[in-house]
């Protein structure tokens, strides 16, 4: 008899968790996340593991949850996700494994996402089994930028046995997840534990060194690296390019979080970096970082925060639980709504003015396209604003890379295993593909990792060349 | 980690510190800046290169102590001691070349920024003619380098104190209407860069500014160092920190330099009564 609903995780009261910066759910109990494994129908042809831009063998892992096996779980997750503590945390999984199970025809899904957190954590407390480093191949590759296609792809290159060195801009390593993503929904001491495994199989890192700034692509491969791979994201923000955006109170969702991540102003004074939220907050975007942020400004204390965004609920491209959060803990949304211009006095933000969206035929996205209603317009006063629109792709490593090929958009030219138009320059994840999921971005670094070891063993026959 | 070699005071509230940062050191290029932070707990503040040298893997940074960090930074980091995070060069390099005729201008501490510039624009065979301004007699550092760099240089103070009594504004204005001047490059407090450009629009020379907004990360990420020129939305960490003066939104630069006035002087007040209970 199968159980229609999930088992439900834990969590923290949202009365509560509004005043602070803890993780929300508390993730399940080994008994919790046996009997959620006991739903799984091990299907056939499981759909779940195509829906999977990693294809993680789920049905395999969920079933050695269920009889109790935690290390073999993980090690059967980490054969296709090396980071499942962030991926069960961040992955869209009612889009991806989650909307393609059986079950949910029917129920409720396999919570996969959280039993593939479970048996992360379960690993990250009870100790990480490193996996092998292959006998050394001489060869040196330089990664560039620390998030999650860096990560995944230095992690695989250095089991293959090359020697590798991740260079990062900031002053922290993990990229998106510690500046983007906030503690509540991503503890840091989670993305610190990867980042550390990485140095434990002898991943170098050095941080403070800005690639196409401090040092070119040309300048790694003058350095003795044999091979170079870009997972240099898409950190740029983007902007409305309406009237008053340079106010004093309108943030990009960017630098509000990573004031509030990565220098922790949240704990101002203490630290250093300030933060400044008002009473009043709007957030304008639909997606996760707008969730983030909506989310971060209640935490920082606001009074009200408002969510506008220019489509429908349904249309909203952050995920499900996200959404539930922000909702639970008190955000308010206001639908069918775009900004036309931020209103200001002496410099700084009071309010917004709007005008209200319908709904007209689909857009190349699939989404309906919203049309502004005529002479609708209407004012939101308002203390700070938080610009969360989405994020284009870096340009310092295009700009200063000869012979790299780069789209109108601004993102690198590669093909399906990450190879460039220069030879030994590899790229992957948000550079490539423009701001798309931390999952996918792994994918990119693992299929890369891959191309790259084949390349240098093409090229050199398998042995580094002589120094 | 990077490692403070040398300490200079140069004023009242100002020092040089020379670091070792090699990789900076050899990328470093006129009008670029870094990006430190000294300590786990600390802010990330823009600071121009005013001085760097390739072969000794050093950079020197002249601060001028107006907040907690560069407080900090004066009373507890001596020779020795490192800083955390530095980080650059940032920025897009001063556009060096054969322009004819260069009036450079510094007002107070942007005497160190200008000076590695008017050292490139004389290299590069340019006839140099500096200003430097200042309240007082005793906030002047570098004149003798700048005069080393300059054809000619003209001092100004507020007081009278040394050199003509007035503001750099009027040298500027009288070399413009008695020579031909085929640039300026003014950096200093941006209500002296304003003045300047405005000078030099009435006398139709172009004028570049180095721009210092609030930035967190410096690398194009986060948007804070945004500035309008020219009507349209530039970030002064990866398009500058230098603009075309003339096109300058200078109000609104004002006015975003003072976002976080009420936290600034809480986070200085904190850090300063810490100080006096001899705490650590």
């Amino acid at each position: 008899m199968i159980k229609p609903k999930q088992v439900p995780m834990r969590e923290q009261d949202p009365k509560e968790r509004i005043h602070n910066f803890d993780e929300v759910p508390y993730g399940y109990t080994p008994e919790e996340a046996m009997e959620e494994a006991s739903r799984c129908l091990q299907c056939k042809n499981p759909p779940c593991i195509k829906a999977c831009p990693v294809g993680i063998d789920i049905p395999g892992f969920i079933r050695k949850i269920r009889e109790g096996d935690f290390r073999g779980a993980i090690a059967t997750i980490k054969e296709s996700n090396l980071l499942p503590a962030i991926c069960g945390r961040v992955c869209p999984q009612e889009t991806q494994c989650q909307g393609a199970c059986v079950l949910g025809r029917k129920y409720e899904p396999v919570a996969i996402g959280r039993l593939e957190r479970f048996a992360a954590d379960w690993e990250l407390e009870h100790g990480v089994e490193l996996p092998e480093v292959g006998e050394p191949t001489g060869f040196k590759v330089a990664v560039v930028g620390s998030g999650p296609a860096g990560l995944a792809c230095a992690a695989d290159l250095r089991r293959m046995g090359h020697q590798v060195t991740i260079f990062e801009a900031l002053h922290e390593p993990g990229g998106v997840l510690m500046y983007g993503i906030p503690e509540f929904r991503l503890p840091k001491r989670i993305v610190k534990a990867e980042v550390e495994n990485l140095k434990r199989l002898g991943v170098e890192i050095v941080l403070d060194v800005v690639i196409g700034k401090t040092m070119t692509i040309d300048d790694l491969f003058e350095a003795g690296y044999d091979a170079v791979f870009v997972g240099t994201g898409a950190g740029l923000p983007r902007f409305l390019g309406i009237p008053g955006e340079g106010l004093v109170g309108v943030y990009s969702a960017n630098e509000f979080l990573t004031r509030v991540n990565l220098m922790r102003a949240y704990r101002f004074p203490e630290y250093d970096t300030p933060i400044k939220v008002g009473k009043r907050v709007a957030v304008i975007g639909g997606g996760n970082v707008a969730m983030d942020a909506a989310r971060t400004a209640l935490r920082l204390g606001a009074e009200r925060v408002l969510v506008l965004y220019r489509r429908t609920e349904k249309e909203m491209p952050a995920r499900l639980e996200e959404i539930q959060h922000a909702k639970e803990e008190g955000v308010e949304f206001e639908f069918l709504s775009a900004p036309l211009r931020f209103l200001g006095k002496d410099g700084h933000l009071t309010g917004i003015e709007c005008i209200r969206m319908r709904l007209g035929e689909p857009d190349e996205s699939g989404r309906r396209r919203p049309i502004p209603i005529e002479g609708s317009n209407f004012t939101i006063p308002t203390d700070t604003a938080i610009i969360a629109v989405g994020n284009r792709p870096h340009p310092l490593v295009p700009r200063t890379t000869s012979g790299l090929r780069v789209s109108p958009r601004g993102t690198i030219v590669a093909d399906e295993e990450g190879r460039t138009s220069r030879e030994g320059v590899f790229a992957g994840g948000d550079i490539v593909t423009g701001a798309a999921t931390v999952i996918s971005a792994m994918g990119a670094g693992r299929r890369a990792a891959k191309a790259i070891d084949r390349y240098l063993r093409e090229k050199y026959g398998g042995k580094a060349p002589e120094v | 980690m990077y490692k403070i070699l040398s300490k200079t005071i140069l004023g009242p509230n100002v020092k040089a510190y020379r670091i070792e940062a090699p990789l900076i050191a050899q990328a470093a290029k006129p009008g670029q800046f870094v990006i430190i932070r000294l300590h786990e707990r600390g802010e990330r503040i823009p600071l121009t290169i005013a001085d760097w040298d390739p072969q000794a893997g050093t950079i020197t940074l002249v601060v001028q102590e107006v907040g907690k960090t560069t407080k900090e930074m004066g009373e507890r980091y001596g020779v020795g001691d490192c800083i955390l995070n530095v980080v650059g060069p940032l920025g897009t390099p001063s556009e060096i070349r054969r322009y004819g005729t260069v009036i450079c201008v510094a007002g107070g501490v942007g005497i160190a920024p200008i000076y590695p510039i008017a050292r490139a624009l004389k290299e590069a065979g340019n006839r140099v003619i500096g200003i430097a301004g200042a309240r007082a007699k005793e906030l002047f550092f570098w004149l003798d380098r700048l005069k080393e760099v300059t054809d000619e240089l003209f001092v100004t103070t507020d007081d009278g104190s040394f050199g003509r009594k007035g503001v750099v504004t009027d040298p500027l204005r009288e070399l413009l209407a008695e020579r031909e001047v085929d640039h300026v490059w003014a950096i200093g407090p941006a209500v002296m860069m304003k003045f300047c450009s405005l000078v030099c629009q009435q006398n139709e020379v172009p004028i570049t500014v180095s721009l210092n907004p609030i930035m967190v990360d410096g690398s194009g990420m986060c948007g804070a160092c945004r500035v309008e020129v020219g009507g349209e939305t530039k970030f002064a960490c990866v398009d500058g920190p230098e603009f075309d003066g003339t096109k300058v939104n200078w109000d609104l630069l004002l006015a975003r330099l003072s976002a976080f006035r009420e936290e600034e002087k809480r986070s200085l007040e904190r850090y300063l009564g810490r100080t006096k209970e001899g705490e650590r």
